[in-house]
Parts: C-alpha cells; sequence; structure tokens
C-alpha cells in the first residue's frame, strides 16, 4: 500500500481566513482539502454533505409547511367571513357562524396580565441573582427559578385547579372584591375559575424565560459601567438603576417579549381554568376564552367545513402574532447579548 | 499599595444621605421578596405533587388500563406505554434529521444560507404547540382519515427539531478546529472526520441537546389532543389512536370525579419521575460509555 500522495498543486490552497467570529474558530470549509483525491473520501463527502443539506432544508420546509397547511385549510372560513371573522362577537357552531373577538380578547387579557404580575418579579429575581446574592446561591438560586421551565403545562394546570383556584376563591377574590372592587375589574360571584386565575398560572410559567433572559442581559453589562456608578458615590440601588438597568433595557424588553410570545401560545393550563367561555367582560373573575383554548377543546369535535376551517384559522392568528412577538424579541436579545461585548471591546 | 482606604480620604466623601440609605436598603428588600415569591409556587407545586401523588400509586396504577367511570382502582399503565411508544417515534423522525441539520449549520454554514436555517429553526422553536398539532392533524390525521400514534410523533417531532438543531450547532462549534484539521492531515476525508472525530468528540453536549429536546416534548399535550388523541385501551400500532400521559392526566383533571383527581395527580408525578430518569439515565450511560467526551 502506497501512501497517500503529497498534496497536488492544483489543490486549492489554505486561504487566509477572515471570518473569526465564532469563538475563534475557523469555518471548517476552507480547510477541508481532499488529500485522496478521486478516491471514495470525495464521493463520501458529496453524500455526506447533501444528506446534511437536506436535513438543513427540512428545517425550512417545517415552517414552509406549517404556514402552507394553516393558509389553505383556512380558506372556507376566510371566503365566509372575511376580516369580519376577528372583529364578530358570535361563535355558534350550529348556525355556522363564526367570530374570533372574544378569543383574541381573552388571549390579550390573559397574557398581559401575566406580564404585569410576572415582569416585575423575574426582573427581581435576576436582579437579585446577579448583583446582590452571594456567588455561592447564584448556581442554586437560578437552577430553582429555571426548575419552573421544567414542569409540564398540564401539570401547572392541575395544581391551579386543585390549589390555586380554590386560594383564589377563598380568600384573594373577597379580599379584592372589597378594596378594588368599585374599580370594575373586580366584581362578581368569587368562584375562583377566571380570567384572573389564567393570568396567574401563566405568569408563574412565564417568570423562568423572562427572568433568565435578564439575567444573561444584566451579565453582559460591562463591570465598568458598574464601578463608575460606585465611584461616583451611588448606593448599591442606585448602582442597578443607574449603571445596569438602564444599559440593559433593550434586552429585558426582548426577554419580556419572549415571555409574552409563549404566554400568547399557552394552551392546557389555561385552558384548565379560564373557565372556557366565549364572552367579553370587564370583570377579571368572569371567565373568559382564548384562541390556544378554544382550538384545544373545539378542535377534534368540529364538524363541517366551516366550522374545522374556522378554528385553523384562529391557529394561523395565532401563528402569525407569535412569529412577529418572537422575532421581534430576538432580535433585541441578539442586538443586547452579541452587540455590547464587541462594541465594549473596540 | 494604593492608600484610598485610609481614614482622611474616606472622610473627603461627604455622606450619603439617609434617605439613598433607606431607598437602597428597602430596594434589596423589594428583590429579596420576589424571589420568595418565585420560589414559593415552586416549592408548593412540587410538595402538593408528592403529597397528592405518592398515595395514588400503586401496583395497579402502573399495570392496568382505566377502569369505567364510577369503578374504583385501573390504572394509566396504557398511558405510560403510549406515551413512551409516541416519544419513541418523534425520536426516530426528529433526531436524526435535528442532529444532520447541525451538522449542517456548523460544517457547511457558514453563510446566508446558514442564517436562514438558523432563524427558521428560532422562529419555529417559538411556535405554540397547539399549532403544530394543527399541522400534524392536516398532514398525518387527514390523510389518514383517522387519530393515530404516528400523528402525535410527527407533532413532537417537530417540536424537536429545531432544538436539537440549535444545541447540535453550538456543541460541533466547540470542538477544536486542530481536531478536524489533524484528520485531515491524516487523509482522512470531510465526512468521516466530521462522524468520527467532531460529532464523537462532542457526543456529550450533543445527546444533552437531545435530551433537552426530549423532556420538553415529554409533558406536552396540547399537539397530541387531536393527533394521537388518547385511547382507554392498549395499543402499539402506529395508525391507531393511542393514549399517551398527558393526555390522560388533562382528562382526568377537568373530570368531577374524586377517583379520577387522584389518579391525575398520581399520573403527574409519574410523568416528571419518568422525565427525570430518562434524561439522568442517558447522561449517565453516555458519561460512561465515551472516555474524554464527558
Amino acid at each position: 500500500m502506497a501512501l497517500p500522495a503529497l498534496p497536488q498543486p492544483d489543490m486549492p490552497a489554505p486561504q487566509p481566513v477572515e471570518d473569526t467570529k465564532v469563538n475563534g474558530l475557523r469555518p471548517a470549509g476552507e480547510w477541508a482539502a481532499p488529500v485522496l483525491r478521486g478516491t471514495s473520501g470525495e464521493t463520501g463527502d458529496r453524500i455526506f454533505k447533501f444528506a446534511m443539506l437536506v436535513c438543513g432544508v427540512a428545517v425550512l420546509a417545517m415552517l414552509v409547511l406549517i404556514v402552507y397547511e394553516l393558509v389553505l385549510r383556512s380558506g372556507p372560513s376566510w371566503h365566509a367571513f372575511g376580516f369580519k371573522f376577528f372583529a364578530g362577537h358570535d361563535w355558534d357552531p350550529v348556525n355556522e357562524q363564526f367570530g374570533a373577538l372574544p378569543f383574541i380578547y381573552g388571549t390579550l387579557v390573559s397574557s398581559l396580565l401575566a406580564l404585569i404580575i410576572a415582569v416585575p418579579l423575574s426582573v427581581g429575581v435576576a436582579v437579585f441573582t446577579t448583583e446582590m446574592c452571594p456567588k455561592v446561591f447564584r448556581g442554586p438560586l437560578s437552577f430553582f427559578v429555571e426548575l419552573l421551565a421544567a414542569i409540564p403545562s398540564v401539570v401547572y394546570g392541575l395544581w391551579a385547579i386543585f390549589v390555586l383556584v380554590p386560594i383564589l376563591s377563598n380568600y384573594v377574590q373577597p379580599f379584592l372584591a372589597r378594596t378594588l372592587g368599585w374599580t370594575g375589574f373586580f366584581d362578581g360571584p368569587p368562584y375562583g375559575i377566571s380570567m384572573l386565575a389564567a393570568g396567574i398560572i401563566l405568569a408563574i410559567m412565564i417568570i423562568p424565560i423572562i427572568s433568565s433572559i435578564t439575567r444573561e442581559v444584566l451579565m453582559v453589562v460591562p463591570q465598568h459601567q458598574r464601578e463608575a456608578a460606585l465611584a461616583l458615590g451611588a448606593t448599591r440601588w442606585e448602582m442597578i438603576r443607574v449603571g445596569v438597568l438602564r444599559n440593559a433595557r433593550a434586552g429585558i424588553m426582548g426577554g419580556i417579549i419572549l415571555g409574552l410570545g409563549r404566554a400568547l401560545g399557552e394552551t392546557m393550563a389555561v385552558t384548565m381554568v379560564i373557565g372556557n367561555r366565549p364572552e367579553i367582560a370587564k370583570s377579571l373573575f368572569a371567565p373568559g376564552y382564548t384562541m390556544a383554548s378554544v382550538l384545544a377543546n373545539e378542535f377534534s369535535e368540529a364538524t363541517g367545513d366551516v366550522y374545522l376551517s374556522a378554528l385553523i384559522e384562529i391557529g394561523l392568528a395565532l401563528f402569525l402574532v407569535t412569529i412577529v412577538v418572537n422575532a421581534l424579541a430576538r432580535l433585541l436579545v441578539w442586538t443586547v447579548t452579541r452587540g455590547q461585548p464587541s462594541r465594549a471591546n473596540a | 499599595m494604593p492608600d484610598t482606604g485610609n481614614a482622611s480620604a474616606l472622610h473627603a466623601v461627604p455622606p450619603i444621605a439617609l434617605r439613598r440609605r433607606i431607598t437602597d436598603h428597602v430596594m434589596t428588600g423589594v428583590a429579596m421578596l420576589t424571589v420568595v415569591l418565585v420560589l414559593v409556587p415552586l416549592f408548593a407545586i412540587f410538595t402538593y405533587l408528592v403529597y397528592r401523588g405518592i398515595g395514588s400509586i400503586n401496583w395497579a396504577f402502573l399495570t392496568q388500563t382505566p377502569k369505567p367511570v364510577g369503578e374504583a382502582g385501573g390504572g394509566m399503565a396504557n398511558a405510560i406505554v403510549g406515551s413512551a411508544f409516541i416519544l419513541g417515534l418523534a425520536s426516530i423522525l426528529g433526531v436524526p434529521v435535528g442532529v444532520g441539520a447541525g451538522i449542517y449549520l456548523a460544517e457547511y454554514g457558514r453563510n446566508r444560507f446558514g442564517d436562514a436555517i438558523r432563524f427558521t429553526a428560532d422562529v419555529l422553536n417559538g411556535v405554540p404547540s397547539i399549532v403544530i398539532g394543527i399541522v400534524a392533524y392536516a398532514i398525518v390525521v387527514l390523510t389518514q382519515k383517522h387519530f393515530s400514534a404516528l400523528a402525535g410523533g410527527v407533532a413532537l417531532a417537530i417540536m424537536m427539531i429545531p432544538t436539537i438543531t440549535r444545541t447540535t450547532e453550538e456543541m460541533l462549534l466547540l470542538v477544536p478546529q486542530a481536531l478536524r484539521e489533524a484528520a485531515y492531515g491524516l487523509g482522512i476525508p470531510r465526512w468521516r472526520t466530521t462522524l468520527s472525530i467532531t460529532l464523537r468528540t462532542a457526543t456529550s453536549g450533543v445527546i444533552t441537546g437531545i435530551m433537552l429536546a426530549f423532556a420538553r416534548v415529554a409533558g406536552e399535550t396540547a399537539p397530541l389532543l387531536f393527533t394521537a388523541f388518547g385511547n382507554q385501551f392498549w395499543n402499539l400500532r402506529a395508525n391507531q389512536p393511542t393514549a399517551a400521559l398527558p393526555l390522560q392526566i388533562f382528562t382526568y383533571a377537568i373530570s368531577p370525579y374524586d377517583e379520577w383527581h387522584r389518579q391525575a395527580w398520581a399520573g403527574a408525578l409519574v410523568l416528571i419521575i419518568l422525565i427525570v430518569t430518562a434524561v439522568a439515565a442517558v447522561r449517565f450511560a453516555v458519561r460512561r460509555g465515551t472516555f474524554g467526551a464527558a
């Protein structure tokens, strides 16, 4: 057996590499000099690259497929109702009249309620873990908070039905009705099952997302910002407010929007506690319905093409909203976690 | 040594106003309070889960199929096996594609096309699981004309792929370029290098990513509602409706029967234990199996 021949002169010489942005690693492509030219190596490489390309294209294809199926199958409903679909109040499968407004309202209100509760808590936790707590506790604390993200949605729902809802109806709702009932947001019978319950369980579910992204963003705030604030005589809180939070605004916003995206699409836990009534009520004690829950409850029982396609159109709307929300959030988080260090180095 | 710590330097700094110091303490207290408020539900959920679940797990629960309404006893054995079956299908479909796409991104994807795939994967990660369920329904259920384990597997696979793709890419990029160069220097073809050197070195990380994706979809209920659909009996055929643990928990939780509530708690505990054990077992096996990669 002869040893492999020395590289032939016509072989592409290794290029000087300019792109070192990925941990200083060089892109693999430019170094792949096929030493065994003409042997099985080259054919193998072509086949392998093609197979991997197919997998990569599959990822793109999945998104295209999702859009295609949703658009195609929501057609009948779109033709029947047009834009009125999103403004109509009536959800009447028997007479085939479909309006999605109560679901859109329920999704928006429950998600906003979740944000109102979750944002201060998550930012507080992130600030505490990065700026205040002793280094020893940082790891365990973030581990515990992220453990919340590992609990399946249906288990949250189970806990909410049997623990959260009774607490709400026995203690929290009577208290809110007494103190804030005059606002109109907190009146009506305290059944527990309500928009309020949905908002609270959603808040618990999105806290880990918002707080872990906020923590990441706070950690890339350059240390000299903190030092500068302290050197000017700031107390620790003033340092956090002026030197840290102000610098991390965009990234925290990204985390919040990512949490919003999750809340909008969350299905099971909400379906189990929101009451599933397609009505628009001012009071948070009243039951509601969300876009995701109506899909969960009615999809497998939908009879008739228009009914099914009306449900799929709700799915399409939900999909489009979450895509926009997520893209926005990714963009914000990327600009902060990637842009900041390089600007600090420059 | 700098002498910033001596007494005269300290006196030069004006004393911090009382109000500012109080604000500082108050805000520290507020931050601590938020931590407590966030950890309370976590511990409440886990203690309640163990407290309600432990008493309800027994031999019958783990070995029998559900009894009709009103009869005591019965269990979720078919749902446990059904879940494993659906997750198995999802892994068979999702893992090769996810890892392959990850390899493509890491080894060939440093370009616009690669960026497009990367962005798509991130976007797919944010698509609500119920929407994925609709798509699996449209693709599989409508073609087969009935609900099936395969449809559930497809839905879960679509959810696994983006996560696996991105973690595999990250793990492969961590492998030092020198290792690849050493392999090329020995005349090993590139595909062999990628599989036997790069992927092998990153095995432990790649598997961790797969397990993350697995754990994420194992508890998913929404995409199974109208794909796998659920079943009161045993089923291990891919083209038939199949029971799944999360589905069973959902059905029992919203039912009006105490006996079913009890079983829902037991099911939830079993679900979490199974997820944790599966993840731990695979990670342990990977540590033991590949030398130098752990």
